[in-house]
């Protein structure tokens, strides 16, 4: 059995310490240990992984959400023609989505060029794939739940009250 | 032509009433000082949330004051309010009450304790009340002209008091029991049989039971018994409640009374010509809270409770033993390996390793011998002063 406490805690901080969690849960090391083993070989965990903010570093990164039109091809729907572009290394994400469009592709590149050569050369060309429509983010305002910029609210409070 | 002088007295009279003048100041002013000047320091001596108020609630707030929601309310506070409150009280604990004569919206339960003092007690009438307690507990008592009578608990039986120890203090002048449970500071919470024997009490000598239950969505692993719910006893209780802690609202100041129609409307006497009402963006505020605040006072609620085992194991591993806090945001360990008076440990504490506790002596005489120290902080914070206070506390065993 793998106990959701214990996914709840690392899902809020990949760095929380077996001996931690065991505190934080009253399970011992071994069965939070356990836990993570098996989580992990389910792919119930399927990575750990650092929400990096480059812009602070100056480091330049263009990022596209490009609305994908496909058409769904008998037996595998679109599950074929996703697997073709979420291969690509420089797709970050994939959504199928209801609504005037089918597939949500994030993309990440160092230029903009870049980025626009993947769509026109990569994406466009796959047969299935209709027509697209590039969004270039212009800037992040949270990622994966957390504000990157501005975010902290913590220290507002009075030192010592009672 | 120039004004005559005026004859002045040699010495300037005070003009502070000997009332105010006989209340001590709170205990952590020092503290406070020598903190605000510190790099690096530490505090665990916070009584409130660290989280800030769930975007949806701050959100009511601001689309209140867009509105033009800018006015005074009713003297009871809105009606919507005191109508979700009523729901609340009623889903929660089964209590009936009417939100047209029931109910009183404050300024937070701080104003509603007042308000009750005021409202109930004559010249020298008694309160009985646990000690350690809240701070304001002693003063509000004080300030409407009771006299407080304090109440030991002890760590042997975690802090909760003894129904027996009230009746022992029982007078005929003894007006009502005044308690707070989950506690601050000790973090004790009482079980529903242990709160029948009070309710056996009050009941027996004719009592009212004034109960503050600020922290009753802060408890782990046990139900609170909200005391008006216990049978026969709506009628004796003024319950107060409130958002601050609930929905980590401390600063939009509301908070609820609860009591028969002519206790709230004493109450709503002296609120009415002291507060006239409560803000009425907080008010905004709080009715989004009970209508959608669940499932963030849950998540919050979990998460205190995961650092709650951190610091209780942290204490009992450096050895300042502490007994298992099951409400509010508080442990309250024993200092007495340390030979230290708990002011000297908090004092000692904050020059040599800068960590900020509260000795626990400012919360009555059974305090001496503990501090008090605040799980609302960051984990990583928990985890080093954890750290520190035991290089501390090897240093003064």
């Amino acid at each position: 059995m793998i106990n959701k406490e214990v996914l709840k805690i690392l899902e809020k901080d990949a760095k929380a310490t077996p001996q931690q969690i065991a505190t934080m849960t009253g399970l011992s090391v071994e069965e939070v240990e356990k836990t993570i083993e098996q989580a992990e070989k389910d792919r119930v965990i399927v990575k750990y992984k650092t929400i990096v903010n480059w812009e602070r570093l100056g480091e330049e990164q263009v990022q596209a959400l490009i609305e994908v039109k496909i058409q769904p091809q008998r037996n595998v729907g679109f599950d074929a023609i996703a697997e073709r572009i979420y291969r690509f290394p420089e797709v970050r994400s994939v959504y199928l989505v209801s609504g005037t469009y089918d597939l949500a592709v994030l993309v990440v590149g160092k230029t903009m060029h870049e980025a626009a050569a993947f769509v026109w050369q990569k994406l466009a060309t796959l047969e299935s794939v209709q027509g697209t429509v590039t969004h270039f983010l212009l800037k992040r305002y949270k990622e994966d739940g957390e504000i990157l910029d501005g975010g902290g609210e913590k220290g507002r409070r009075q030192p010592l009250t009672l | 032509m120039s004004p005559r002088p005026v004859a002045r007295p040699k010495r300037a009279r005070s003009f502070i009433s000997q009332r105010v003048a006989g209340i001590s100041p709170s205990g952590i002013r020092k503290f406070f000082d020598l903190l605000t000047t510190m790099e690096g320091a530490i505090s665990l001596g916070v009584g409130e949330p660290d989280f800030t108020t769930p975007w949806h609630i701050r959100e009511a707030g601001i689309y209140s004051i867009e509105k033009g929601y800018t006015m005074y309310t009713s003297n009871k506070g809105l009606l919507e309010l005191r109508h979700e409150v009523s729901r609340h009280l009623y889903s929660r604990y089964g209590l009936e009450y009417d939100p047209d004569t029931e109910l009183l919206i404050t300024v937070g339960v701080s104003e509603a304790l007042d308000l009750a003092m005021r409202s109930i007690l004559n010249p020298k009438d008694e309160v009985i009340s646990p000690d350690p307690s809240y701070v304001s507990y002693s003063p509000c008592t004080v300030l409407a002209g009771g006299v407080f009578v304090p109440v030991p608990t002890v760590v042997e039986n975690d802090f909760k008091v003894r129904a027996a120890d009230i009746e022992k203090r029982v007078t005929e002048r003894t007006k009502a029991i005044l308690i707070g449970y989950p506690n601050n500071p000790t973090g004790a919470v009482m079980e529903r049989r242990e709160l029948v024997e009070v309710a056996e009490v009050a009941r027996k000598h004719d009592l009212l039971v004034v109960s503050d239950e600020i922290y009753d969505r802060l408890v782990y692993g046990i139900e609170h018994t909200c005391f008006a719910s216990l049978p026969g006893m709506k009628e004796r209780t003024i319950l107060l409640g409130g958002f601050s802690k609930a929905y980590a609202m401390t600063g939009w100041r509301v908070g609820y009374a609860a009591a028969r129609p002519e206790i709230i409307e004493a109450m709503t006497k002296v609120h009415q010509y002291t507060m006239l009402c409560a803000p009425i963006i907080s008010q905004m505020a709080a009715i989004e809270a009970l209508k959608a605040g669940e499932e963030a006072c849950l998540e919050m609620v979990a998460d205190y409770d995961r650092r709650r085992k951190v610091m209780l194991k942290g204490f009992n591993d450096i050895g300042l033993t502490c007994f298992e806090p099951r409400g509010a945001f508080y442990c309250f360990p024993s200092i007495k390996v340390t030979g230290l008076s708990s002011e000297e440990f908090a004092e000692q504490l904050l020059v040599e390793e800068k960590v900020a506790v509260v000795p626990g002596s400012a919360f009555g005489e059974c305090g001496e011998g503990y501090i008090r120290c605040c799980y609302a902080t960051a984990l990583s914070e928990i985890e080093e002063a954890l750290r520190r206070m035991g290089r501390f506390v090897e240093k003064h065993r």
